[in-house]
C-alpha cells in the first residue's frame, strides 16, 4: 500500500515538474529570443499577489514577466473553443490528446536522481527502458497525422503528411545512433546506463561516441520539430502546418506537446550521453543531501540542454525539405550504421571495459 | 488479478479486431488495429515477454500502421464508404475462414502443451536465440526484406536517360 502511495506521489511530482518546466521554458524561449534579436521580450506581467482597493495589483517579478505563463494558460482556456464546421469532429478532438500523451509518458522511465531516503528516483525502472522510450515516442506521430487529416483542408493535410514523414525518417536515425551506447553498457535499462557512467567516464567523453551524440542531437531537433528542422510549421509554404484549424486550448496542447517533447529529448540526452544525475567529485551514494544534489545536477544539465535548443532555434535558418530528407537518409543513416560497426570494433579490441 | 487482466486484454483485443473489420471509415479501422495491437502487447506483458510487447508497439503501432494511415490518407478512399455487400464474396470468405479455422484448431488440438520454461532476461535470451539457433531463418528474413526494398526502389525510380 505504502509503495503504491509513494509511486503515485512520484508520478504526481514528475508530472508537476515537467508541466511547470514546460510552461516556463516558453517564457525563457521568448526572453532568450528577444535577447538574441536585440529586443526586450515579455516584460510586463508579474505574478499577482494582492489587489488594492483602487483596482491596481501588487505583482511579483513583473520585470521578467514571471506571470506570463499563467496568463497565457488563462487566455488559452478562456478563449472560445471554436471547431470549424468542415472537420472530422472525433479525430479533431482526439489529435491534441494523442500528441500530448506520449511526450508525458516517456518521463516514466527516465532516472532523474539516484535515491531519496532509499526510494529510487525513477517512476518505473523497466528492463527494456530505452525501447520503451522509442516505442512511446513513436506514437507521437499519430497526433500530427490525425490533426492534419481530420482538419479536412489542404494546408493542414500537407503539413501533417510532411511532418509525419519527417518524424518517421528521423526516428530511425535516433534509434540507430544510441545502439553503440547500449553495446558498451550491455543493458537496456536506463538506470544501468547512468550507473555505468558513474563507474566510468560519461559516455560522451569517449571519442567514438561523439558522432552518435551529434546524430542523436540533430535527430532530436528533427523529432521535436524544432528549427532548423521545423518544416511542419513552414509558414511561407503551409500557412502554419497541421495545426492551422486549431484554436484556444487545443492549439495550446500541440504547443505544449512540442515543448514537452523537447524536455523529454533533453532528459534522455542527459541520461544517455551526459552522465544523468552524476557529476565527478559528487559522491554516488549518500543521505538526503546527496540525493537532492543529484536531482539538482540532473535539472541543471537539463536546463543547459534546453537553453542550447533555444539558442539553436534563434540562430540557424530552416532547412529545405529535400535537404532535410537527404540529410536523414543519405548522411545520418549510413553514418549511424557505420558507427555501430566502429564501436563493435572498439569493444572487440578491448578499449571499453 | 492476472486472470482478470488476461480476460480484459483478450476481450478488448478481439473486440477492437472486430471493429477493424466493421468500421466504415478506413482511418477508424486503422486506429482500431492500433488499439488491438496495444491489447496484444498487454497480453505479452502478462506473459512477462516485455521485449516482445515493446517491439509490438514500436514496430507495428509506431511504424507499420503509420504507413497504413499514410497510404489511406493519400489515396483518399471516400468511395469505400459506400460499399456493396456481395453474396458470393461473403460466401467464399466464410468458406476460406472456416477451413483455416478448422485446420488451425486441429493442429492446436493435436499439439502437446509445451513445457513452460521460465526465461530470464528476455532481451538477451531472445538475442541469443536469434543469433544461434534461429540464425538461418533470421538472415533469410532480412534478405527477403532487402529484396522487397530493392524491388520497390527500382519500381518507383523515374526513368532517366
Amino acid at each position: 500500500m505504502e509503495a503504491i502511495l509513494i509511486d503515485f506521489f512520484k508520478i504526481a511530482c514528475v508530472m508537476g515538474v515537467v508541466l511547470f518546466i514546460c510552461a516556463y521554458i516558453v517564457l525563457v524561449e521568448r526572453r532568450v529570443c528577444a535577447f538574441i534579436q536585440d529586443r526586450l521580450g515579455p516584460n510586463r506581467v508579474g505574478i499577482p499577489l494582492w489587489i488594492r482597493k483602487d483596482g491596481s495589483a501588487i505583482t511579483l517579478g513583473g520585470k521578467w514577466a514571471l506571470g506570463q505563463p499563467l496568463m497565457d494558460a488563462f487566455k488559452s482556456l478562456l478563449k472560445e473553443d471554436y471547431v470549424p464546421a468542415h472537420v472530422n469532429k472525433l479525430y479533431f478532438w482526439l489529435a491534441p490528446m494523442l500528441a500530448m500523451f506520449p511526450a508525458l509518458v516517456v518521463f516514466a522511465v527516465i532516472p532523474f536522481g539516484s535515491q531519496l531516503g532509499g526510494v529510487p528516483m525513477i517512476v518505473a525502472d523497466v528492463n527494456v527502458g530505452i525501447l520503451f522510450v522509442f516505442a512511446v515516442a513513436s506514437l507521437g506521430v499519430y497526433g500530427i497525422v490525425l490533426a492534419g487529416w481530420s482538419s479536412n483542408s489542404k494546408y493542414p493535410f500537407l503539413g501533417g503528411i510532411r511532418s509525419s514523414a519527417q518524424l518517421i525518417s528521423y526516428e530511425i536515425c535516433l534509434g540507430l545512433s544510441v545502439i553503440p551506447l547500449f553495446m558498451q553498457v550491455e543493458s537496456l535499462k536506463l538506470t544501468s546506463v547512468v550507473a555505468w557512467q558513474t563507474n566510468h567516464l560519461w559516455l560522451i567523453c569517449y571519442p567514438w561516441n561523439w558522432l552518435p551524440g551529434l546524430i542523436y542531437l540533430a535527430s532530436s531537433f528533427a523529432e521535436t520539430n524544432r528549427l532548423p528542422f521545423d518544416l511542419p510549421e513552414a509558414e511561407q509554404e503551409l500557412a502554419g502546418g497541421y495545426n492551422v484549424e486549431y484554436g484556444s486550448m487545443k492549439f495550446a496542447m500541440f504547443f505544449m506537446a512540442e515543448y514537452t517533447n523537447m524536455i523529454a529529448a533533453s532528459a534522455l540526452m542527459v541520461t544517455l550521453f551526459l552522465g544523468g544525475w552524476s557529476l565527478p567529485f559528487v559522491p554516488v551514494t549518500g543521505g538526503v543531501v546527496v540525493g537532492l544534489a543529484h536531482i539538482c545536477i540532473f535539472l541543471a544539465k537539463l536546463f543547459a540542454l534546453l537553453f542550447f535548443f533555444i539558442w539553436v532555434r534563434w540562430t540557424l535558418p530552416r532547412f529545405r525539405y529535400d535537404q532535410l530528407m537527404e540529410l536523414g537518409w543519405k548522411v545520418f543513416l549510413p553514418l549511424a550504421l557505420a558507427n555501430v560497426l566502429i564501436v563493435a570494433g572498439v569493444i572487440m579490441v578491448g578499449w571499453v571495459k | 488479478m492476472q486472470d482478470q487482466l488476461f480476460w480484459f486484454f483478450s476481450i478488448a483485443m478481439l473486440l477492437s479486431g472486430v471493429l477493424v473489420v466493421l468500421g466504415r471509415n478506413p482511418v477508424t479501422s486503422a486506429l482500431f488495429l492500433v488499439l488491438s495491437l496495444f491489447f496484444m502487447a498487454g497480453l505479452f506483458v502478462l506473459l512477462e515477454a516485455y521485449f516482445l510487447a515493446i517491439i509490438q508497439i514500436l514496430v507495428y503501432a509506431g511504424a507499420v500502421i503509420v504507413l497504413f494511415l499514410f497510404v489511406i490518407m493519400l489515396l483518399d478512399l471516400k468511395t469505400e464508404n459506400v460499399r456493396q455487400f456481395k453474396r458470393f464474396g461473403a460466401g467464399g470468405a466464410l468458406l476460406v475462414a472456416g477451413a483455416l479455422a478448422w485446420k488451425l484448431a486441429s493442429v492446436v488440438m493435436a499439439m502437446p502443451a509445451a513445457d513452460a520454461k521460465p526465461v530470464v532476461g528476455t532481451t538477451e535470451a531472445m538475442g541469443k536465440l536469434l543469433f544461434t539457433q534461429y540464425l538461418l531463418p533470421f538472415e533469410v528474413t532480412s534478405v527477403l526484406l532487402l529484396i522487397a526494398m530493392v524491388g520497390v526502389v527500382s519500381l518507383s525510380r523515374k526513368e532517366t536517360k
